[in-house]
């Protein structure tokens, strides 16, 4: 199990030390090869997993009910996603080999050290620990985010990520600090021992804000998400699949792990609010960011605010804070994440071939009868189909039973229209691009109509390509099959099911880290396919197409046009408060936390 | 003493974010990012703190001598390390950008809005 | 946003959380009376379980070993992303060339700087090399000695000049050094797997405590990080330099 974290690091340290001597070709397999070991030993370790191994580095098994160094926990859930992450980097990794002109072995070396750290994200058992892999993990994402220095975006992208998401990593520190001050402990299962059976006070509770504060910066909650859309927008298609497919989920899989495996016990009693307050968040994000990603043109930053959008619907499942509501989060998670990965590849391609991944400028040009466009084509009209939950591809499975488990929790079944309708309109925006690229559909928009100035033009390769390589086409096209089929795989629910259920049992939990003898977990049981299912799938796919449909043939009734005139406004005001301007997001941050601090207080 | 010590740590994080919010240069607001960061040491050391302790050396005291949380020490070492990173990161950063865009001042900073 | 609305909001959203900071501080123990178990447990087994007479730096590399794994990457990782970040780019010369080299010198060098830098650089070299073999004993370790030794560096830099910094220190090899020195100590914690079966197990003796050679691998561990932390903050200043230099050159 140790390896799944030395191999990639270890790996790095080889390449960076004879990144001058190697070939180019060597460079790339050494880096292949090594995130695919990643994945086969992530893939073990989680098959073994019956419900949770833990592993004591150094061999320092706890002393009765401290624990003194430091443990791997890795139950179903966590190690699922360090194998998701691992494939993810695997495919990012192929895909790069021809992506970049001019690359060193330093990128291959920084995506080897990204990968280590999300895999030590998933599997640490100690708070700390998780600090560590978490700042490792962005340390290695600004150095990729501003791969390309030539450009003005990606400095500016940088900066703006690497100062919010450092401010978030201090707020987590803070929290991690003052529950050691409280405990003395810094692995969770000694934390969650000793504060379980106290009420929570404010020290638990800002504790939590805090930690909560870090992660969710990360996972792009609104209004902490500022940072994601500048990053996105601007660094490498092959980083971007690894941002938008795994890490801001992984931020939000912390999240759920120090919920319930540390701080649910004291919190027990106010589960009612902080359902509230997370599923507030969750909307927000989700409403906000779906309708900043269909007034987008530039077509990287529109798929970033999908991701902000789906953040949120993810959000909302765990913030259910039941089993039920875990899972469907993790089923839905797997299917965005394979879908998003494809679409950005997709993106990366048109960037590839013709320098510009403006909407508006690619109109019709995608029409070439050649393999790369024909796959990105494909990818578009299947991704934005699959992430409009069409039946029984894509994210279908998870979409629905997020809707059940949502319709479950009393008071909360109006949260139903809010998915459907994100999940409808950020997939419309992707079939409206599929439309206007590859079909040449809809008017000709020219470059300054829009009032607000798009992202400028950020060739990543050198100049425009005749041709596509074939790992360029074969990797999306890949990602986007297992994207649409994965839900099909009855052993993986199983799978989650199992995992959100150990995940959930904190008891449990604690007593596997100290091997006491735990109590069985029993798994969440399916709740079957119903006939609704079907028609909230329906109204999405539907929903979606209309919504692609209006932008490309705009209508000239009366309705359309006074709707136009009340919505463009709101519109423009709400893409004015994404500034580019890291002092905002930083008032903001802070303007945010306190306040979801005041309902914490108030809970 | 408490309301000294754990002030502090409260006061660096929110005069540091204070400084970025404010700050229009981006050199400055690297150091501020770093005041908050040092607000995180205070906190971590005071709270391992321990009256008539000894540090937590035990080559001259006898091992068992009531001495400060070693852990605290170990994680502040931990937190400097990535402080020198991040900064190093982030001035690198501004570096490119004065480059480019002939400025340091964030505000200006332009290609990304909406 | 205007100046104006950012700082209302700021100041709201501040008093808020400084607020909410001071809820959670008064739940903290009185400052000087904390028991932590984790604390306590370490501080009594520390030399009886590793032969360490320097608790803090058994548990940087014995004890939380994995931590410490990280915050070396972490490290490493920005060394490379620097390296990539002030990488040279198409139509841009780093580095000053031979002729000039005499004007790099640092600025108001004089020969009594030069005197004194000089003299330094021997104690400081051995002062870093003290800390690095010494961590597990006295007050130390690989990261207080790697920083030591790279202000020998500077030293040099500071009486002699760039250029004279960057013949002492051929930017290939300062590489090499940073990273064995983080595979190093990887392959510290690979041996106990090998060794013991469980990765970062110590699987030297501990020796007698207070001696040179005890501890198990904590002194390996500590040099191996020294020679990380001295190779990656001479290259930090290195790509820094270049710039500096790039820049008044122009």
């Amino acid at each position: 199990m140790p390896l799944t974290v030395a191999v990639p690091l270890l790996g790095a340290a080889v390449l960076a030390a004879f990144c001058k001597v190697l070939p180019r070709a060597a460079i790339d397999a050494i880096g292949v090869l090594c995130a695919i070991a990643v994945v086969t030993l992530c893939a073990l370790v989680t098959a073994d997993t019956g419900h949770m191994i833990v592993y004591w580095f150094g061999g320092f098994h706890p002393h009765g009910s401290v624990a003194v160094g430091i443990s791997f926990s890795v139950d179903r859930l966590g190690g699922g996603m360090a194998v998701l992450s691992a494939v993810l980097v695997t495919a990012a990794m192929v895909y790069s080999v021809h992506y970049f002109d001019e690359i060193g072995s330093l990128y291959s070396a920084l995506m080897l050290v990204f990968l280590g750290a999300m895999v030590g994200f998933c599997l640490t058992g100690d708070l700390f620990d998780l600090f560590v892999f978490f700042e490792l993990m962005s340390v290695a994402a600004y150095a990729l985010t501003a791969y390309k220095i030539e450009e003005a975006g990606p400095l500016q992208g940088a900066i703006n990520f690497g100062i919010t998401n450092s401010v978030g990593s201090f707020f987590m520190l803070t929290g991690i600090a003052l529950l050691y001050g409280r405990t003395g402990a810094l692995n969770m299962a000694q934390i969650a021992a000793t504060l379980s059976g106290h009420p929570a006070d404010g020290l638990v509770k800002v504790a939590l804000l805090l930690i909560m504060g870090g992660l969710l910066i990360k996972a792009a909650i609104v209004p902490l998400h500022f940072w994601l859309a500048d990053a996105h927008a601007v660094a490498p298609a092959p980083v971007c699949v690894l941002f938008s497919g795994v890490m801001v989920e992984l931020a939000l899989y912390g999240l759920a792990r120090v919920y319930w495996d540390v701080m649910s016990g004291p919190l027990a009693s106010h589960a009612g609010g902080l359902r509230a307050t997370l599923i507030a968040l969750g909307v927000l994000t989700a409403v906000i960011g779906a309708v900043m990603c269909v007034a987008q043109r530039h077509i990287k930053r529109m798929l970033a605010f999908s991701t902000i959008s789906h953040t949120g619907t993810f959000l909302i499942g765990i913030g259910l804070l039941n089993p039920h509501g875990l899972a469907a989060a993790a089923q839905y998670v797997v299917a965005h994440a394979f879908l998003k990965a494809a679409l950005f590849m997709a993106a990366g391609i048109l960037l590839h071939r013709f320098v510009s991944v403006d909407e508006h400028e690619l109109r019709g040009r995608g029409r070439g009868a050649d393999a790369g466009l024909r796959v990105a084509a494909l990818v578009f009209v299947g991704g934005g189909l699959g992430l409009a939950a069409l039946p029984v591809v894509g994210t279908f499975f998870g979409k629905s039973a997020l809707e059940s488990a949502v319709g479950d929790a009393h008071g909360y079944a109006w949260v139903i229209a809010v998915l459907i309708l994100t999940a409808a309109l950020t997939a419309g925006a992707i079939l409206r691009v599929a439309g206007r690229v590859f079909a040449g559909w809809g008017p000709e928009v020219s470059r300054h109509h829009s009032e607000l100035s798009a992202v400028s033009d950020m060739p990543e390769t050198l100049g425009p390509h005749d041709r596509t390589p074939a790992v360029m086409s074969a990797t999306p096209a890949i990602l986007l099959v297992v994207g649409l089929g994965i839900g099909l795989v009855p052993s993986l629910r199983d799978a989650i099911a199992q995992g959100a259920a150990t995940m959930t049992d904190r008891a449990s939990y604690v007593a596997r880290v100290f091997d006491l003898h735990a109590a069985h977990t029993v798994p969440v049981p399916h709740a079957p396919l119903s006939a609704e299912a079907f028609v909230f799938a329906a109204l999405t796919v539907v929903v979606a197409v209309l919504t692609a449909w209006l932008a490309l043939r705009p209508p000239s009734w009366r309705v359309a046009r006074t709707g136009e005139r009340v919505l463009t406004p709101m519109i423009v005001a709400v893409r004015r408060l994404h500034s580019g301007c890291v002092n905002d997001y930083i008032a903001w941050v802070v303007a945010g936390i306190a306040v979801i601090g005041g309902a914490l207080a108030l809970i | 003493m408490s309301v000294l010590a754990y002030g502090t740590a409260a006061w660096l994080m929110l005069v540091g974010l204070y400084g970025i919010v404010t700050s229009r240069n981006l050199i400055h607001m690297v150091i501020c990012v770093s005041v908050v960061q040092s607000s995180t040491y205070v906190l971590i050391l005071s709270v391992g703190y321990r009256v008539n302790a000894s540090a937590p050396i035990f080559a001259d005291i006898p091992p068992g001598s009531r001495a400060v949380d070693p852990i605290v020490q170990a994680l502040t070492l931990t937190d400097v390390v990535v402080e020198a990173t991040v900064v190093a990161l982030l001035l690198a950063l501004a570096v490119q950008a004065h480059k480019r865009f002939g400025t340091l001042d964030p505000s200006e900073l332009t290609p990304l809005r909406g | 946003m205007s100046e104006r609305a950012r700082l209302v909001m700021f100041l709201a959203g501040g008093a808020g959380l400084a607020a909410l900071l001071g809820w959670a501080l008064a739940g903290l123990p009185a400052f000087g009376a904390f028991n932590g178990a984790y604390a306590l447990l370490i501080n009594h087994v520390v030399v009886a379980q590793r032969a360490a007479t320097d608790a803090v730096t058994a548990v940087n590399f014995d004890y939380r070993g994995l931590d410490t794994f990280g915050e070396e990457f972490i490290l490493f990782t920005s060394v490379i992303g620097l390296a990539v970040l002030l990488r040279e780019q198409r139509g841009e010369h780093t580095g000053p060339s031979a002729q000039t080299s005499d004007e790099h010198r640092f600025q108001g060098s004089s020969q009594a700087l030069r005197g004194l830098t000089l003299a330094l650089i021997g104690p400081i070299v051995v002062l870093a090399l003290y800390l690095d073999s010494h961590g597990a004993l006295t007050p130390g370790g690989g990261f207080q000695g790697g920083v030591v030794g790279a202000a020998a560096l500077l030293m040099v830099f500071l009486g002699g000049g760039y250029m004279m910094m960057r013949r002492v220190s051929p930017h290939g090899m300062v590489e090499l050094a940073e990273a064995s020195g983080a595979a190093g100590y990887g392959l510290v914690g690979l041996g106990g797997l090998v060794f013991a079966g469980v990765f970062f197990k110590n699987f030297l003796g501990g020796g007698t405590p207070g001696q040179l050679v005890s501890a198990g691998t904590i002194p390996f561990s500590s040099m191996a990080v020294g020679l990380e932390v001295t190779g990656a903050f001479v290259l930090l200043w290195t790509e820094f330099l270049d710039q500096a230099l790039m820049v008044s050159g122009e």
